[in-house]
């Protein structure tokens, strides 16, 4: 449940009392489900039926079309055919949200350290400003890279006089800018559930470390990372998942060179072909359940759902 | 000398904090400045002057407008329904004891979990198969919106409900209090504040929303669909506009609820 409990973190009246309620708190009897009833229907209906729903769908004979119908065959050619055409977008997707999941947990892991450990009295402030930026518009703020990334801008002018660029050199509609933007649009789902575990640290461990004569190397990766570990991994997976779906980053800031899978399926449906994109569709929820499988089976961590 | 090194250590990591955080900000003071920008040329992301012109003439822009209004209204309608059923399960798994509590906690889990545009994909493949293909408009959005929105309301309240101590409830049933007044008068507003983190955080995700919207939107448009299509015909300096004032809403919301807590923390 940890994953999902540090999103919790978003809201800004978050429990500050800790501990599991008593059990005997709890009521037996029938009228648990009662409540759990509508939401269960909600979930059931609008998440579980239509899963099941884009599994048939992926295997419908692919002749059919939207006006004229389609027909249930079994046609399990649809996935052959997805993935030899589709290939390089599905694995250019996973290579994009690794790097854009490994450049936040960079760019995370001081921040949501120094809010946990060394902002003080500002804790709060600092936790505001963490989530503040995500209320502006998706992508409105992707428009905002597109500008700063732009040719003609500072950023670019910049590089390029430093040589850091060639006099010709560009950064937008490069692979560099896609991973620009899926980094800084997720990094909060970073943030917040590694402040989360970091927050619950004693900070009288990692003194301990210090006085036990460990450099500050050792004493973060034989205490501090540790610790830090559920955290990691539900920050891994909150930037993974959605980066690896994502297309607006790919659109607003690469170029046909960058297009992610999110690009395709939802260009297959705007063009009707339901089968192969949901067939895509499937494919790219079927990776994610594998690759997070392996990874928090890795990570030793357990406790995520 | 240890000591300066770890006085030097603590500095440097907060330096490194502030700048992480200076970044996050940057392209919101670029989404501000653009709101005052005179646009000179059909590519308004070029700053030539100060203006006051966009925010006057707001609702210039085709659609802008018409789409900020369903946006908002998909947005109330889909926090009302998400709040209020999540707050039932929430208060279901925390409160009550039943079977299959854990598979209940995955189902809860498992829609965070899945990328957006296979959510989108799923709803649109139950909608097209289930004959709704030409229905496609503003209620399939708010069936989407209501889903999504569903399992971080659940996560919200239940992160507030679960420490919060229950004898306080007990305690009131020892007074004679029947069930409904317990809720109302014990529960109910200690949880209030969870209640209300997850309504604002519904409406935002809601408000925000374009990939599984825009694969269930039929010719209806929200105000991110406005945007994405401004980004094909030029985009109009109004859009900053809105998105300077939803940063200024949200964060003096924000301020304000910790404020607020502030103040019930020191009585």
């Amino acid at each position: 449940m940890s994953a999902a409990g540090h999103i919790s973190s978003l809201g800004p009246a978050e429990a500050e009392l800790d501990g599991p309620p008593d059990p005997e708190g709890q009521k037996r009897g029938w009228s648990g489900y009662l409540l759990l009833l509508p939401g269960a229907l909600w979930l059931l209906l609008f998440f579980v039926v239509p899963t099941v729903t884009l599994v048939a769908t992926s295997l419908y004979d692919p002749s059919g079309s939207l006006q004229l119908g389609y027909q249930m065959t079994g046609h399990w050619q649809n996935y052959v055919d997805a993935l030899r055409d589709y290939g390089p977008q599905f694995v250019r997707s996973l290579i994009y949200a690794l790097i854009a999941t490994i450049a936040c947990i960079v760019l995370g892991f001081p921040l949501a350290y120094a809010i946990a450990f060394k902002a003080g009295r500002w804790k709060n402030l600092m936790l505001v400003a963490v989530i503040a930026p995500f209320f502006t518009s998706f992508l409105v703020r992707t428009l905002s890279w597109q500008y700063i990334l732009g040719d003609n801008e500072a950023l670019v002018s910049v590089l390029r006089a430093l040589h850091v660029l060639g006099p010709e050199g560009y950064l937008l509609a490069t692979p560099f800018a896609v991973v620009t933007g899926l980094t800084y649009n997720f990094l909060p789902f970073m943030v917040l559930p590694l402040y989360a575990s970091l927050e619950k640290i004693d900070p009288r461990l990692i003194e301990a470390g210090t006085d036990l004569y460990a450099s500050p190397f050792t004493t973060f990766r034989t205490v501090t990372l540790p610790l830090a570990m559920p955290g990691l991994v539900a920050g891994t997976l909150l930037t993974f998942i959605p980066a690896a779906g994502d297309y607006i980053n790919s659109e607003l800031l690469g170029n046909p060179r960058t297009r992610m899978i999110g690009n395709e399926i939802q260009d297959l449906f705007g063009a009707g072909d339901y089968p192969t994109a949901a067939a895509l569709s499937v494919t790219l929820m079927a990776a994610i359940v594998v690759l997070v499988f392996v990874y928090v089976r890795r990570a030793g961590t357990e406790e995520l759902v | 000398m240890n000591t300066f090194s770890r006085w030097v250590g603590d500095r440097l990591i907060l330096v490194l904090g502030l700048l992480v955080l200076l970044y996050m900000f940057v392209p919101i003071f670029v989404v501000i400045l653009m709101s005052f920008n005179a646009p000179g040329s059909r590519n308004s992301y070029t700053f030539n002057g100060f203006t006051l012109d966009n925010w006057l003439n707001l609702c210039e822009p085709y659609q802008l407008c018409s789409s900020l209004r369903t946006s908002i209204e998909i947005g109330l309608l889909a926090t009302l329904v998400a709040t209020l059923l999540g707050t039932l399960m929430a208060f279901a798994m925390v409160r009550h004891r039943f079977r299959g509590r854990s598979s209940a906690n995955l189902f809860v889990f498992l829609p965070m979990a899945t990328p957006e545009i296979v959510m989108g994909s799923s709803l649109l493949a139950l909608f097209v198969n289930a004959g709704f293909a030409g229905a496609l408009g503003f209620w399939t959005i708010f069936v989407a919106h209501v889903l999504f929105c569903l399992s971080f309301v659940v996560v919200t309240v239940k992160a507030r409900l679960s420490g919060l101590d229950p004898r306080l409830e007990q305690a009131a049933a020892d007074l004679y209090a029947n069930e409904w007044q317990t809720f109302w008068r014990v529960s109910f507003p200690l949880v209030f504040p969870g209640i209300l983190a997850a309504a604002l955080l519904s409406f935002s995700l809601s408000f925000d929303d374009f990939i599984i919207t825009n694969l269930n939107a039929g010719q209806e448009v929200t105000f991110p669909m406005f945007v994405w299509g401004a980004n094909q015909r030029g985009i109009p300096p109004q859009i900053n506009v809105v998105g300077t004032v939803m940063f200024t809403v949200a964060l003096l919301v924000v301020l304000l609820g910790e404020m607020g807590s502030r103040r019930r923390a020191a009585r």
